[in-house]
């Protein structure tokens, strides 16, 4: 703000006023700074200065500098944000991401007291799923909460949106919003824009081309591939991998010509990674030609693995040297059997089924090498029924398994079963083997539990507790089942939190422990519930 | 009306709590989780039963006129979050069809009630008394006065510059002698006197200000019976008198624009500064409150509700100082966000005032349409024309809120919005925020 010159009339009519008011009406001329210079040097210095007289000048010289004060002159403002035009949430819905984002970083033991910071991600998640926007003034808190949790990150900004990438410009706290794929991006050309979507891959970001890449694949996938060869051997031996990469969504058939050429691309990792979605095609060429060389070294007969690795596989991708450690023609072996399709097999073996197959006895110490592959090919090809075959028996000790003892392995082999099949398949190793190798099978579950999972879950938890464990031995278990279970079986758990209080001398107070984690999941779960009926979608 | 036909929102309740703690603690138990043998009375109370962590529940009474708060936790916060997980849930899904309150939560109603139908006792006044009282004061703060004059010529008769090294010893001394006479507004001020050279380049201008309104303050003291009876009563609350007289009595429908708190540099007090606008008088008024350490004011009315009530103006202080009187109705969500004024209009405004208060540092205004510009040597407010704006402080009410400022900004979007805020000498503090297609208040603080 600036002081208005002592010569403006309307102004000065103030402060003579507001003067009257200290008896200090004979406002004199000399200026504010004036004033202040005598304040600082002294009065004595000054000759015929008196302090009384400085001091009413200076009253006088006060209230008419303020109530004379003028608007500054304004800065640059900033661009406006672009409009978002998705709707805001549901006003209820909008409270509870305002309590929600109000209670996530909230420490120290929890209590019976539901777990927000469970919930939020949820929240995040279902709301980007009906198309809603953040409603703007909560989108700093939003930001805020994805810069300390990076999990958040992807739903937080799709919320935020355009006002979310607008602020982020502003304060280099939201810096990593800009950072991320779609952040910061101008908008995409529609795919029929040939002008546009040609000008945006000549000169675009990377990011951008990645994205644009991607929109029109979803829209024409020959005319993605079209537009990549335009380029390719210009780009950067890292661009094209990533390229390639990005074609991993949505492959089909029509990629195979292309993926067929980067074959014979100058950089190994591009060659290996065209080599392994190629394998992925199980129709393609590549994949009738490692199948011939996988079923020449494999069979009812025996297993005979490859003697060298000669120029046609290394052009379809297989890797010479084994690491350090494996023997080179185990490492080619499963090299083949892994990109060879697996319903080759069948025919291989006289007939049989997936699961007579895996069953047949493996010589010379190849089971696991054979059953390795035979798991990495059927999470490749995404075959239920060969992830089955390699699961084996829920009930079954993990060891005793078929194809793989690893949890990791399994529930990669799981996330390729139907929703259906994969729940009971857990339900069943949950009721087997307890809660305490579930994490990652349960990991890979479809939210909501269904209802035999949860159940299973529940029961499990309730003979921990039985058996004299305390609840923070389960806590990743009891973190998966706050945001999973089906908000049905609150019920179920509510008994369980009446249940009689027995005391175990080897866990002393575990029972009122168990009471509270109960309550706080049930109560988890009914705050889930009423957040997901909130969040309506929009009509 | 009932409470039971216009519910809260989270954010009013919330705006309740009386720390951060609670309400996060009171958020968490804002589901049916915890709570049973819920309900609520048509005439505005709920009550519920909350299970803590041992055998018995917490026994949770609100009664929403007040409002006012009962638990059997141990809480000494206030409102406890029990308290406030109940009006969560309230504010939430509601507790089904009025009923008759439970035994337990009645007797506490039927005991306020009683308390508030007891008339004060009525003190008999000895007016001879209180009026040698009085004077004895006066006498005390007059000589006060004059040892402050005093010490301000011998101060700038020597000049300020040795004061950047006297730090605030010197001033603290001087406050004690206003304390011991009886003037604690002067002793607010002369305190603060020891800050201003640590403020940084400037200081010498700040600091002959501020000398200037003391000594305008004190001579106005002196002659304090020659000025006219507003101006006078001004002085009185300015030196740190309680008032003398009642003021004027408003009834309007008030609008929450603003509520928040502040504590003083020892820690010892916390203020709740309320800020009203009369819907139909157009009257500012502002409601202030204390809480001692750790406990909040008692008084907490959400920003965006509208009540009906009787608003007792204090005299003098350009008539912005008014006491709640009894209200008439429940308090109900506002309307449509209040109109606003230009920047130019804002200072004028605070101009105005300065005549009824020249020691007045702010004034409320309702600025509108703007556009906040963030910048990096601060913010400013601009004027949809593009040319005029007002800076905001760096530092604003409860200790300078940055998040406030982005919260402003994220509601703008680089747009017009409608503010409420304080503007003084200083700028603009803004505390509330509307968006254009929304009535909803945002609270910046």
């Amino acid at each position: 703000m600036e002081t208005a010159g002592a010569e403006r009339a309307g102004r000065t009519a103030h402060a003579g006023h507001a003067g009257h008011a200290g008896h200090a009406g004979h406002a004199g001329h000399a200026d504010w700074d004036g004033l202040v210079g005598a304040a600082l040097l002294g009065t004595e210095r000054r000759r015929g200065g008196s302090p009384r007289a400085l001091l009413d000048e200076a009253a006088v010289q006060t209230l008419r500098r303020r109530a004379g004060l003028r608007p500054a002159q304004a800065g640059e403002r900033p661009e406006p944000a672009p409009r978002d035009p998705r709707p805001e949430p549901p006003e209820a819905a909008r409270r509870r991401l305002a309590q929600l984002l109000a209670g996530r970083s909230s420490g120290g033991r929890r209590g019976a007291a539901p777990d927000l910071t469970e919930l939020l991600p949820q929240w995040l998640a279902a709301a980007v799923r009906h198309g809603y926007r953040a409603p703007a003034a909560l989108v700093p808190a939003l930001l805020d909460a994805a810069r300390a949790r990076t999990d958040l990150r992807p739903h937080a900004l799709a919320l935020a949106g355009s006002r979310g990438l607008w602020l982020a410009r502003l304060n280099p706290d939201w810096r990593f919003a800009l950072r991320g794929g779609a952040a910061g991006m101008p908008e995409l050309p529609g795919p029929q824009d040939r002008e546009g979507v040609e000008r945006l891959w000549q000169e675009g970001l990377f990011a951008e081309r990645v994205a644009l890449l991607g929109a029109v694949r979803a829209h024409d996938p020959a005319a993605a591939t079209a537009l990549l060869a335009t380029t390719w051997t210009a780009e950067r031996a890292e661009d094209r991998l990533m390229f390639l990469d990005s074609l991993r969504v949505g492959l089909s058939g029509l990629d195979e010509p292309f993926l067929e050429a980067a074959l014979g691309d100058r950089s190994r990792n591009v060659r290996a990674t065209a080599a392994e979605l190629l394998s992925a095609l199980t129709g393609s060429a590549l994949a009738g030609r490692m199948a011939e060389r996988a079923l020449a070294c494999v069979g009812p007969e025996g297993i005979d693995p490859p003697a060298e690795c000669d120029a046609g596989m290394l052009r379809d991708g297989v890797v010479k040297r084994p690491p350090a450690g494996r023997g080179e023609r185990a490492w080619w072996l499963g090299q083949l059997v892994e990109a060879a399709p697996l319903s080759r097999w069948r025919e291989r073996f006289g007939g049989l089924d997936p699961a007579a197959i895996v069953a047949l006895p493996v010589g010379d110490g190849w089971a696991e090498e054979l059953h390795a592959a035979w798991c990495r090919a059927a999470v490749r090809q995404r075959d239920p029924q060969w992830s089955k075959a390699l699961l084996g028996s829920p009930s079954a000790p993990p060891a005793a398994g078929p194809g793989t003892a690893s949890l990791a392995e399994r529930a990669k082999l799981l996330s390729v079963l139907p929703e259906g099949e994969r729940a009971d398949w857990v339900a069943e190793f949950v009721r087997a083997h307890g809660l305490s190798e579930a994490f990652q099978l349960l990991g890979v579950c479809v939210v909501p539990w269904a209802g035999p999972l949860g159940r299973a879950v529940v029961d499990a938890l309730d003979a921990a507790r039985e058996a004299g464990g305390y609840p923070w031995s389960f806590s990743g278990v009891m973190g998966l089942a706050e945001r999973c279970l089906d908000p049905a079986d609150a019920a179920r758990l509510e008994a369980l939190t009446r249940a009689p209080a027995d005391t175990t001398e080897t866990s002393p107070g575990a029972a009122a422990y168990w009471e509270e984690a109960f309550q706080r999941l049930a109560s988890t779960l009914h705050l889930r519930a009423s957040m997901l009926a909130e969040l309506i979608p929009p009509s | 009306m009932t409470e039971q036909g216009v519910r809260w929102t989270a954010e009013q309740v919330l705006a309740l709590a009386p720390d951060d703690a609670s309400r996060k603690a009171g958020g968490k138990l804002g589901g049916a989780g915890p709570w049973s043998q819920t309900g609520g009375s048509a005439s505005g109370v709920v009550w519920g039963l909350c299970k803590g962590s041992g055998r018995t529940p917490y026994r949770t009474v609100v009664d929403l006129t007040g409002p006012a708060y009962k638990c059997s936790c141990p809480s000494r916060k206030f409102p406890c979050k029990h308290a406030l997980g109940l009006l969560l849930l309230w504010a939430a899904e509601g507790v089904g069809v009025p009923a008759e309150a439970p035994e337990w939560a009645g007797e506490w109603l039927a005991e306020r009630a009683a308390r508030a139908a007891r008339p004060a006792a009525a003190k008999p006044v000895d007016e001879e008394a209180a009026r040698k009282r009085a004077e004895r004061r006066a006498a005390r703060i007059g000589a006060g006065v004059t040892e402050l004059e005093q010490r301000l010529v011998d101060l700038l008769r020597g000049g300020l510059a040795g004061q950047e090294q006297a730090g605030y010893g010197a001033w603290e001394e001087t406050a004690a002698r206003m304390v011991d006479a009886q003037a604690p507004g002067l002793a607010t001020r002369v305190r603060e006197l020891g800050t201003i050279p640590g403020c940084g380049p400037g200081w010498p201008a700040r600091m002959l200000e501020e000398f200037a309104l003391l000594h305008l303050l004190d001579q106005a003291w002196l002659g304090v019976s020659g000025l006219p009876e507003q101006l006078a009563a001004t002085v009185r609350t300015r030196v740190g008198l309680a008032p003398s007289a009642e003021g004027e009595a408003v009834r309007d429908h008030w609008l929450v624009l603003s509520q928040y708190d502040s504590v003083s540099p020892d820690g010892r007090l916390t203020t709740r500064r309320i800020w009203l606008r009369g819907l139909a008088s157009g009257r500012p008024a502002l409601v202030l409150d204390f809480g001692p350490p750790g406990r909040p004011p008692g008084l907490a009315l959400p920003v965006g509700l509208v009540l009906e009530a009787e608003a007792r103006f204090r005299p003098g202080s350009a008539g912005l100082r008014a006491d709640l009187g009894e209200r008439c109705a429940a308090a109900v969500p506002g309307g449509p966000a209040p109109a606003g004024v230009s920047t130019e209009a804002a200072l004028e405004a605070y101009g105005a005032a300065l005549r009824e208060d020249p020691w007045l540092e702010s004034w409320p205004v309702v600025l509108g349409p703007v556009v906040p510009v963030p910048g990096e040597l601060g913010w400013q407010l601009a004027d949809l024309e593009g040319t005029s704006a007002l800076p905001v402080p760096l530092a604003g009410p409860g200790g300078g809120s940055r998040s406030g400022l982005w919260q402003l900004a994220a509601v703008s979007g680089g747009g017009p919005v409608t503010v409420f805020g304080e503007v003084g000498h200083r700028g603009f503090t803004p505390l509330t925020a509307w968006q254009p297609d929304s009535p909803e208040p945002v609270a910046l603080v």
